[in-house]
């Protein structure tokens, strides 16, 4: 039990997927503007990482070494095509939102990554946990970053206001440069989190 | 030609594939730290964009769509990029050695290049006849290979700078990338 959790908490914290690896940086940046879409498409992310994990640990030792990146990208695309078909019938308005970032999940580094570095040597439901800890991380890195740039750009958080009426949204942050101004700073900032309390550490 | 001079301004600049559509960042932030293989990058992802969109119009206007099997746009395109890839480095291992050295680890790298699969996406969800789908591509490889060029000769400054500890890295980079995309972004205006 413990190492179940021991899989899924690491994608909470000490390996969360954008931050850390800077892995799957593209969606990070393009669907953070919203944390609606933020939200939407860290579900289908969740949905994807888990369902190729379990795939490909099921499968593992019938995957032939040589080309078994073609047939992860393979069992990846279908995963993700699911998603878009069901986003297209239940979720029209996410759908027409997110656009061309539901099919680019496939190119996603995370989700081939996790699949080269963890489904392939481990067992089912270690792959599961695996998969929907740093699934649940990068959904939860997207949201924080979308919940910035939302309220500083234009006062609102998921669509309601949260700053008083007379706040002038500034519109550089929802703009792609500020995307990346903002990914930047909040890097330096886990950077300086992260050598504080390493510090403190030594210092016990 | 106009017309086409216009579209290749919009994707090098005002739409910029890297700055403005975020796509491609993965070799971005990976490869822009020194110029040499900057240059490699950009030669690979141009070469690879331009034939990889060629080829995902043609099998999706002349197999999927006759064949009504538009919903497997993702994989059939992955696939014909991942093989495409490949085709690429043997035939080029074979007949231009030189050229194959140059690319060298970058080749492979681009299967999974978000850029080349996203041009293909884009192209048929823009609705791009034939010849403007390839100068599209052409185009935006070109706006990936400029801003990837001039972040390279930033972090290279930036190298011998004095950068404060906690911003070393990743996050300057990621700062400087969003300073030259609002320069970019100048560029709204000339094109569509």
């Amino acid at each position: 039990m413990s190492t179940i959790w021991q899989e899924f908490s690491k994608g909470l914290w000490k390996e969360v997927p954008p931050f850390r690896f800077v892995l799957g940086l593209c969606p990070t940046l393009a669907v953070t503007g919203k944390v609606s879409s933020a939200l939407g498409l860290g579900c289908g992310v969740i949905f994807v990482l888990m369902v190729s994990n379990t795939l490909i640990s099921i499968f593992k030792q019938y995957i032939p070494g040589k080309i078994r990146v073609p047939v992860f990208i393979v069992i990846i695309a279908s995963a993700v095509t699911i998603v878009e078909l069901m986003m297209e019938a239940y979720f029209y308005t996410l759908y027409e939102v997110l656009g061309i970032w539901i099919p680019l999940i496939v190119v996603n580094c995370l989700i081939l990554g996790r699949a080269e570095a963890f489904a392939r040597k481990n067992p089912v439901r270690l792959a599961v946990a695996d998969g929907a800890g740093m699934g649940l991380g990068f959904t939860i890195s997207l949201v924080v970053l979308a919940t910035f740039r939302e309220v500083i750009g234009s006062g609102t958080w998921f669509g309601l206001s949260v700053l008083p009426p007379s706040y002038i949204g500034f519109d550089l942050v929802q703009n792609p440069p500020g995307a990346f101004i903002c990914l930047g700073l909040l890097l330096a900032l886990i950077n300086l989190i992260s050598a504080k309390t390493e510090s403190k550490r030594q210092e016990c | 030609m106009g017309d086409y001079l216009l579209m290749m301004i919009s994707a090098i600049f005002a739409n910029n594939i890297l700055l403005i559509r975020f796509l491609g960042l993965c070799p971005y932030v990976g490869v822009s730290s020194n110029v040499n293989s900057s240059v490699g990058m950009s030669g690979a992802a141009l070469f690879v964009n331009v034939l990889a969109s060629t080829f995902t119009w043609l099998v999706y206007n002349y197999l999927l769509v006759p064949f009504q099997l538009e919903y497997l746009r993702t994989v059939a395109f992955i696939l014909v990029i991942a093989s495409l890839v490949q085709l690429v480095e043997i035939v080029l291992q074979k007949t231009a050695p030189a050229l194959y050295r140059a690319l060298g680890i970058y080749l492979p790298l681009i299967t999974t290049n978000c850029m080349i699969f996203g041009t293909a996406v884009l192209n048929i969800n823009q609705d791009n006849a034939f010849f403007d789908a390839v100068i599209y591509a052409f185009a935006t490889a070109i706006g990936f290979s400029l801003a990837l060029l001039i972040l390279a000769g930033l972090r290279e400054r930036f190298a011998i700078g004095k950068v404060p500890n906690m911003m070393n890295g990743f996050p300057i980079a990621l700062i400087s990338a969003g300073l030259m995309g609002l320069c970019f972004q100048g560029f709204i205006g000339l094109g569509q």
